[in-house]
């Protein structure tokens, strides 16, 4: 049996199967970090 | 600095460098000098990448920036996670499974050897000149306030880093990284505790915030589309997405800390380790200087920062002009502490109808002292042409050396130190690298396969660089504004070269010679357009890579037939 490519390695992280939902993941994690920025400055505006 | 700082110092400096290169000082094999240890995990690499980007100037200018003008520069980083998925997806996995050891030995492997010379010759550009502003830009202040000498300051922390990246290569690099950014993270929290509890009794950090928000520091987000104005949510996300992507994808001092490690997997969760934590970092930073804007505001604050240049002006044949003003500012900061208390108290008695005009008064009040501080830098370029005016660089470190106890302000000077050692030292091993495998390799292929000799040849390269940056550093002047003068730097080289790799991913149909021609022609066109226009610099990473790509089309259209097959054979 030939060996899994690297490319084809799961991420290993609890909760994500694939990378694609790593880099959805980090993706939502940066627009909520723009939102709460957003949201900072129109607080103490 | 008293014994006590400066035992802090030296300990964890001269430690931490002598550590990492005993640790590695048996590093032998071409693989593990230039790529690190195979068994390096994600956590390793995720640090390695965040302190090769984060040098001494990022923790001098950055809080200085939130001080002077608030916390908006955070914006240019919002085009950094989005690239760090792209080179994740794209980029990591073609670099490992071709087994290179720089990104542009893969443009010899896809285009030819003209093409990768071309992509290596402006990476050791533009990387070695900013070599020399990495090593000199902390030299200078702290030279400066330290009373240091500058000579002595460059040659010491530039020798400190020859020492060990070129005893342990890549794997040293990565190890005392690791170390730096310990102490790097562990004095930036001490020193934001400590500010908090400076604050004015009752104030707390929502307070401060009030305050700073007030005073227009904490305006985060610009969604304005004017092309003009530097910092913007635009300018951040599409500018900032180029230049990350450039930097992060095909700078060979980030790409040799992501593609060693020891899986594919661990490359890849260091990318988005950084992707995660880098805008909160940033803005950490920012807000630290921020929050030192408000402690000043009930402090006496001088009219200008810089100490050691105000006082050598103000003891010149003008002094009294510059006590004068002195005066002047100290007047109307007592008046802008009245006018901030009286706000506070609008704000604390709940009075929604007193509380509109008492904060315009405090506006205004810091407006005056705004004015007075402009007179005095004017000032100083009246009585001495080639004076240094910007002294948001000094704010922070004059308020470690005025405010934190002893310990701590040896602590905050290492934190400083750490920065720039870490960042050096991914250069130096990028620029050792590249120099290695893209220029003495190439050229001497009878060599490629011996490798003692391989080795021997990137250490006297590292070192050679090295000196480069420290007689760089000895002898150049250097524009007074340098973590912009770097980010322009960056931005006029690395949009084409962002270009050229992005045409050897995603066009197969384009060769060498188009896209040779097409990076010479769309460079040249970044360089013109850089002095004419007056945009924002973030945009030419854009144009120079739509450029690159757009000419490199039209040329293979104009050439027609196949492309030109990849001639480079040597690794």
């Amino acid at each position: 049996m030939r060996p899994k490519p690297d490319d084809d390695d799961p991420p290993g992280v609890p909760g994500f199967r694939t990378w694609r939902g790593v880099y959805v993941f980090v993706f939502v994690a940066f627009a909520v970090v723009v939102a709460a920025l957003a949201l900072f400055a129109h607080v103490y505006a | 600095m008293n014994p006590i700082d400066w035992i802090v110092l030296l300990v964890t400096m001269v430690g931490i460098a002598a550590y990492g290169a005993w640790r590695t000082r048996h590093t032998d094999h071409l693989d593990t000098y230039l790529k690190g240890s195979k068994s390096t995990r994600w956590g390793t690499i995720g640090i390695s990448v965040m302190a090769t980007q984060a040098s001494a100037i990022t923790f001098l200018s950055i809080p200085g920036q939130g001080f002077e003008s608030g916390i908006g520069f955070v914006q240019n980083y919002f085009g950094l996670p989005l690239a760090l998925i792209i080179v994740c997806a794209v980029f990591l996995p073609i670099y490992r499974k071709l087994g290179v050891y720089t990104a542009y030995e893969y443009l010899g492997q896809r285009f030819d050897s003209k093409t990768r010379l071309l992509g290596a010759g402006l990476f050791l550009l533009q990387r070695g000149l900013a070599a020399g502003v990495t090593i000199y830009a902390p030299a200078i202040i702290l030279s400066s306030v330290l009373g240091w000498s500058l000579n002595l300051t460059i040659i010491a922390t530039g020798l400190l880093v020859i020492v060990y990246t070129v005893t342990g290569g890549s794997a040293a690099v990565s190890l005392t990284q690791k170390w730096q950014m310990g102490v790097i993270f562990g004095g930036m929290v001490t020193a934001f505790l400590i500010l908090l509890a400076r604050l004015p009794a009752g104030l707390g950090f929502g307070g401060a915030a009030h305050v700073a928000g007030a005073m227009g520091k904490l305006q985060a987000v610009d969604f304005s589309f004017d092309p003009d104005k530097r910092y913007t949510l635009w300018t951040g996300i599409f500018g900032g997405l180029f230049l990350s992507l450039s930097y992060f994808g095909t700078d060979q001092s980030q790409v040799q800390r992501y593609i060693g490690g020891a899986s594919l997997r661990e490359g890849r969760l260091g990318l988005m380790f950084n992707a995660l934590l880098k805008i909160p970092m940033q803005f950490f930073i920012l807000l630290l200087g921020a929050l030192v804007f408000v402690f000043y505001q009930f402090e006496p604050a001088p009219v200008f920062y810089n100490r050691v240049e105000w006082s050598r002006h103000a003891a010149g044949p003008g002094g009294a002009a510059f006590r004068a003003l002195e005066e002047k500012h100290a007047a109307l900061h007592v008046v802008k502490q009245e006018k901030i208390r009286a706000w506070l108290d609008t704000r604390d008695r709940g009075d929604s109808a007193a509380e509109p005009a008492a904060r315009a008064a405090m506006v205004a009040a810091n407006a005056a002292t705004d004015v007075v501080r402009k007179e005095a830098k004017a000032a100083l370029t009246a009585a001495d042409p080639l004076a240094k005016t910007k002294d948001s660089d000094y704010v922070f470190i004059g308020f470690i050396l005025a405010q934190l106890p002893h310990g701590v302000i040896g602590l905050l000077i290492a934190v400083m130190i750490a920065a720039a050692l870490g960042s050096k030292a991914g250069e130096l091993n990028a620029l050792g690298t590249t120099s290695t495998i893209d220029l003495w390799r190439h050229f001497r292929p009878l060599a490629a396969h011996d490798e003692v000799r391989n080795v021997r040849a990137a250490k006297w390269l590292t070192a050679f660089w090295g000196a480069v940056a420290i007689v760089f550093a000895l002898f150049a002047g250097f524009s007074e504004n340098l973590i912009e003068a770097i980010n322009i730097l960056g931005s006029i080289f690395y949009g084409v070269v962002l270009g050229i790799f992005l045409v050897a991913f995603f066009l197969k149909k384009v060769g060498g010679t188009a896209v040779f021609w097409a990076a010479i022609a769309a460079q040249t066109l970044v360089i013109v357009l850089y002095n004419v226009l007056t945009i924002s610099y973030l945009w030419y990473n854009l144009i120079g890579c739509a450029a690159c790509v757009v000419i490199s089309l039209g040329l293979q259209a104009a050439l027609g037939g196949k492309p030109s097959l990849a001639t480079d054979e040597h690794g």
